[in-house]
């Protein structure tokens, strides 16, 4: 046990305990503060694997804007507890339990199933090889450089990078539109 | 890095993090709180993604990572914004009081 692994079940146990707290707990606002606890979890293990850009991208894409956003539409609509409203039955909340639950031991069967196959079982986590020419013989090599992300993104996934920069452009246009006053939807209902 | 952790640690918290998502999708009847429970199952996916990557020693997990971070961030632009208008006219997040075809 060495403080690596200190680290890694600090946040694991962050990040699983935040989602927990998020799922259960009665205000949006806290649920939502419970939930940048656990993003935050995620950003660390991702710094445990070795990916410190796709880290700081989550600090701040989800834990920044993200969640701002969430947090400004919470207080925008002034949304309180759900106490006061009929609560959801015991009985349906054991049935989504055992759902959640089945989902769970389903992905583990198959991860068992296939246990050889991933080739996990060694235990060891590969030596990254920090190669002189970009790893253009071998595909892509992971590395903890951004710029092989960019060398990736600017190749391989050129196609894919332009499709979700038009995706962001239409979501913008779309998120625009939504927000603005049409005095014709006025009479529809 | 010595790590003595396992890859399978990696892997049970992500299937950890997406049931939480999946549990918190299905007994929350706030809108808001169903698209945060979302956003939890694509950070499960995330760390499962990521992973992979450096177990393979691949970077195209990696950048499938940098992708879905793009697609969940629009998502939840779109949502809130769908959400605000649906409040305008409904008076309500909950998923309870959007039975439009129920009857």
């Amino acid at each position: 046990m060495n403080a690596v692994d200190l680290l890694f079940w600090l946040f694991a146990v962050l990040s699983v305990g935040g989602g927990l707290f998020m799922v259960f707990s009665r205000h949006p606002v806290s649920a939502a503060m419970f939930m940048i606890v656990s993003l935050v979890g995620v950003a660390a293990l991702f710094v445990l694997l070795e990916s410190f850009f796709l880290a700081i991208l989550q600090v701040l894409v989800y834990a920044g804007a993200v969640m701002v956003l969430f947090l400004f539409i919470i207080m925008l609509l002034d949304v309180g507890p759900e106490a006061g409203k009929r609560k959801l039955s015991h009985f349906k909340t054991g049935i989504f339990g055992i759902l959640a639950t089945f989902l769970l031991v389903g992905i583990l069967l198959i991860l068992g199933n296939s246990y050889d196959s991933l080739a996990l079982d060694q235990s060891i986590w590969p030596e990254l090889s920090e190669s002189k020419d970009g790893g253009a013989s071998q595909g892509l090599p992971f590395s903890t450089k951004v710029s092989s992300f960019g060398y990736g993104l600017m190749t391989k996934y050129m196609l894919p990078i332009q499709v979700s920069g038009f995706m962001l452009l239409a979501a913008m246009v779309g998120v625009i539109i939504l927000s603005k006053k049409t005095p014709a939807r006025e009479d529809v209902k | 890095m010595m790590l003595s952790v396992t890859p399978q640690h990696f892997l049970i918290l992500s299937f950890l993090l997406v049931g939480i998502g999946f549990l918190g999708l299905l007994i929350r009847r706030n809108v808001l709180l169903m698209l945060m429970s979302l956003e939890l199952m694509l950070n499960g996916i995330n760390v499962a993604l990521l992973t992979f990557s450096r177990v393979g020693g691949n970077l195209d997990g990696g950048i499938f990572v940098f992708f879905i971070m793009t697609v969940a961030a629009a998502e939840v632009a779109v949502g809130l914004a769908l959400l605000v208008a649906l409040y305008k006219k409904r008076n309500s997040v909950l998923s309870d009081d959007m039975g439009l075809l129920k009857n």
